[in-house]
């Protein structure tokens, strides 16, 4: 049985080891660091972590060949990614790898707190819903036919051609009580991997939600604003947060998951 | 190198055929004026056998020798005649104008004999080619003609009372007379002289005049064009021939100064995006390097931050650094936006607001400049929707360039804000166009001030080609990517499905040419005048919408000024007249903001008195 600790931040840059370290260590979290995704899956085999946070350039063993390695250890600890290249393609991919979000340097210590608070809930939740290693990890449900970003968010494609994204389940329970929702106005330009909301939880963090597809807002969901709670009660039927025209739909669709075709409860990734 | 000349080559091909031509003409001619110089010397010495014969035949008749002897001699002794002699059957000669000969035989194979001798039994009578003969004796230069006439065997002979001729016998003899042709052959020799010196004069004159007007008008303007040629493979795009001649190699001209503008504007392209590709690059390895120190000077600020709510001096601090942190984050996200040509976050907001954001980030370096901030701000400007940090982004660079070009001596920075109703002639960018098929019509690859044109394609007779209109709607800087004869009817169609654009039954008010007309997906049709140099468009939709409202924001210094040169290369990626201090990329940077904005950037200025920049964004997008 190995030893428990909480958090392994994997960055080949000191200062935004020893910032997270400090900032987590502040919270009464025990943090390990290692410069290289290599170096990382040593920790990884020496201590059972409950969170990761990767970068993703690194010179030895990248972000992305260390989502495939842990996941090849079939390593259960769920992985945030950081990266300086803050590209769409880069937030994206991640989620696609099995990290279970992203957050983009440079970041404010609320921003990396709200992601590690997340990070750890979703670590806890996969623990509740399958205490066992290789049983079934906790599920997600959507509407059908439903895309998904990670756990993060989701498109369904309507026949119009528009499409209705919102956040999914999971990541509504990863937020320790959902307080207030901020949405863009109808209009504006949404882009796939970008925030296009801002959860605020009881605990005062804010939580950015990462867009499953670019497009123009045609409707933001004033329900969703006048009562937040409902984002917890239903975000697949009347916590829906936006309606949006997409911009980019086939582009978009290739870093996406389909949802699986019955309702209930889908995998957590 | 002569040889592979133009003007030579076809000076020597029509110096060679008019020398084959005038030869020709020649070598007919002098075979025909000696032809008939000959019969006319055959008809003479024919007459003069015929003389000689009628004048002996009487005296024949009478056997009267003596009389004979003396007509022969004296006829003979002409100047004109060389000889007279009568030869019997047998070959002797019984009279000659040369008395040696008299009682010689002549060789049955000498000249006068083989006519009627070279067969056997011998000819009987003859025809006048047979007749005559032109030898030339070994001995002389000039040649001789001679001419037999038989004498037949009449009644008269054998009935004369000297019975010298028994009735059998057909021939009794034959008369041969020999003339000079010594005079003749000096006049054919003249004649043939003259002929050759005209052809050698005709030829060699018109080698120089060929040559002249070869020179003129080919050799030069190909010369003229080799140069060009060479000056365009060396780089050199901006070097133009002149095109006022009027035919092929005027037109040729002007296809050349054509293409070279095409290949310019292509390079220029070329280098533009290649800039741009550069500037992408460093974009992604700028964000990459400076994110990290970013972020630790982010984290601890802002866990400072946290840490010092107790200490509101300190507090108040720390906000500014975290602010402006977090600002830092914008600015590097915009340029890989930038890099990107990603849209900008747009939302409503107070433009008002920005400028004075962005005067609190340059105030404390304005002061050390001794620089007067002066503000003209319309308090009644309407929310606009803008991407609020990257209009703060372009304000600031404006702001420090004009801070640069005041220098350290101080000066006057003036920002005013105002709102302002422009007609949509001019200022709305077609976006969208498509043909009667819904074919697309925009075309990215040519730009028309940075903005996709509008691709047509022209037919003029059997010429064809692509015209790019001019984005802004009403501005009329279209482009021919085709040169036309003016005044030729051109038809305007679909590049890809060859659909005619034209509209029948309508004109241009202004110029009464054709009219195109293309739709608009997003809302009604753009008609345009057909005619090159006609800007005449007319977008009734967009005329209907009337004015459109813009914000405009004015920064004028009082610097050293922008040079004329200088002007049209200040929103290139990496020009820079900052030297070391500056990238280059600043003023680029604020060109692709405002565009993403439907923008306007515009520059007035005037060395020694400053410079103003005008920025005007849409208040609705």
């Amino acid at each position: 049985m190995k030893a428990k600790r909480d958090i392994l931040v994997i960055d080949d840059e000191a200062v935004v080891v020893e910032g997270v370290a400090r900032i987590c260590g502040f919270q009464g979290l025990s943090v390990d660091t290692a410069d290289n995704g290599a170096a990382g899956l040593e920790q990884l085999d020496r201590y059972a972590y409950r969170l990761v946070l990767c970068d993703v350039m690194m010179q030895t063993l990248d972000g992305f060949q260390y989502l495939a390695e842990a996941a090849r250890r079939s390593s259960r600890t769920p992985v945030i990614m950081i990266t300086g290249y803050a590209t769409v393609e880069n937030a994206v991919h991640s989620l696609l790898c099995g990290a279970i979000d992203f957050i983009a340097k440079p970041f404010t210590v609320d921003e990396l707190l709200a992601v590690v608070q997340r990070g750890l809930n979703y670590g806890r939740l996969v623990e509740e819903e399958a205490p066992a290693a290789g049983a079934p990890s906790p599920r997600t449900n959507g509407p059908t036919p439903h895309y998904r970003l990670g756990p993060v968010s989701w498109a369904a494609i309507e026949p119009a051609g528009t499409a209705l994204i919102g956040v999914s389940d999971v990541f509504v329970r990863t937020i320790d009580g959902v307080q207030r929702v901020d949405l863009s106005s109808a209009g504006s330009e949404l882009v796939q991997g970008n925030s296009c909301a801002a959860i605020s939880s009881t605990n005062a963090l804010v939580h950015s939600v990462m867009c499953p597809l670019s497009g123009r807002v045609l409707d933001a969901n004033a329900r969703v604003i006048a009562h937040p709670d409902i984002l917890a009660s239903g975000p697949y039927a009347d916590g829906w947060l936006y309606r949006i025209l997409p911009s980019d739909l086939k582009y978009n669709l290739r870093w996406l998951q389909a949802g699986e075709a019955s309702p209930g409860r889908g995998d957590f990734r | 190198m002569i040889r592979r000349n133009i003007g030579f080559k076809l000076t020597l091909a029509v110096s060679v055929t008019a020398l084959l031509t005038i030869s020709i003409f020649a070598y007919v001619n002098i075979q025909s004026h000696s032809r008939s110089l000959l019969v006319e010397v055959e008809r003479h010495a024919s007459q003069i056998s015929q003389t000689v014969t009628s004048s002996t035949e009487y005296d024949m008749l009478l056997n009267e020798p003596a009389r004979i002897h003396e007509t022969i001699k004296r006829l003979g002794g002409q100047p004109s005649i060389e000889r007279i002699r009568i030869m019997n059957k047998t070959g002797q000669v019984i009279y000659s104008s040369d008395a040696k000969e008299i009682g010689k035989m002549v060789d049955k194979s000498a000249e006068s004999c083989v006519r009627c001798h070279f067969i056997d039994p011998p000819l009987k009578s003859l025809g006048m080619k047979e007749r005559t003969r032109v030898f030339q004796r070994p001995s002389e230069h000039s040649r001789t003609l001679g001419i037999i006439t038989p004498i037949y065997n009449q009644a008269s002979c054998w009935t004369a009372a000297c019975h010298a001729h028994p009735q059998a016998q057909t021939i009794l003899g034959v008369f041969d007379v020999v003339l000079p042709l010594a005079e003749v052959d000096k006049e054919l020799w003249r004649g043939q002289m003259e002929i050759v010196i005209f052809a050698i004069s005709a030829v060699l004159l018109l080698s120089v005049i060929i040559g002249i007007v070869v020179r003129r008008w080919v050799d030069l303007p190909v010369k003229e064009l080799l140069a060009a040629t060479q000056h365009v493979a060396s780089g050199d795009l901006s070097y133009t021939i002149d095109e006022q001649r009027e035919d092929e190699l005027g037109m040729l001209a002007r296809s050349f100064n054509h293409m070279t503008n095409k290949l310019s504007e292509a390079r220029m392209q070329i280098f533009q995006s290649d800039k741009l590709a550069a500037l992408g690059r460093l974009a992604a390895g700028v964000a990459h390097e400076i994110n990290n120190p970013l972020t630790g000077v982010l984290t601890y600020s802002s866990l400072m931050l946290k840490q010092t709510a107790d200490r509101p001096e300190l507090h108040a601090d720390l906000e500014v650094v975290v602010r402006e942190t977090l600002r830092c984050r914008g600015i590097v996200k915009s340029l890989l936006d930038f890099a990107r040509q990603s849209v900008p976050k747009k939302s409503a907001a107070d433009v008002n607001e920005i400028i004075q954001r962005a005067l609190s980030v340059v105030e404390r370096q304005l002061a050390l400049n001794q620089v007067v901030l002066e503000r003209r701000l319309d308090p009644d400007l309407p929310l606009t929707t803008i991407d609020a940090n990257q209009i703060e982004q372009v304000l600031i660079n404006l702001l420090v360039n004009a801070a640069d070009a005041i220098g350290p001596h101080g000066g006057t920075i003036m920002v005013s804000s105002a709102v302002l109703s422009l007609s949509p002639v001019g200022v709305t960018q077609i976006k969208q166009a498509c043909c009667p098929k819904r074919h697309n019509l925009i075309d990215d690859t040519v730009r028309t001030d940075g903005k996709p044109s509008v691709r047509l394609k022209a037919r003029c007779g059997r010429d064809e080609g692509f015209v790019y209109v001019d984005p802004m709607y009403g501005k009329g800087a279209h482009r021919q990517g085709v040169a036309f004869e003016e005044g030729k009817t051109v038809q305007l169609v679909c590049p890809e499905c060859s659909v005619s654009l034209m509209v029948e039954k309508e004109t241009c008010p202004l110029c009464q040419s054709g009219i195109y007309a293309f739709d608009i997906p997003s809302g009604g049709i753009v008609k345009g005048c057909s005619r090159a140099g006609c800007g005449w468009q007319q977008w009734s939709e967009v005329d209907a919408s009337g004015n459109k409202e813009f914000v405009e924001i004015r920064v004028r210094d009082t610097g050293c000024g922008i040079p004329e040169e200088a002007l049209a290369k200040i929103y290139e990626p990496f020009y820079s007249t900052k030297g070391p201090k500056g990238t280059g990329l600043g003023l680029a940077v604020i060109w692709g903001i405002v565009d993403n904005h439907n923008g306007m950037i515009e520059v007035e200025s005037a060395v020694g008195v400053g410079t103003t920049f005008i920025v005007r964004i849409p208040v609705k997008p």
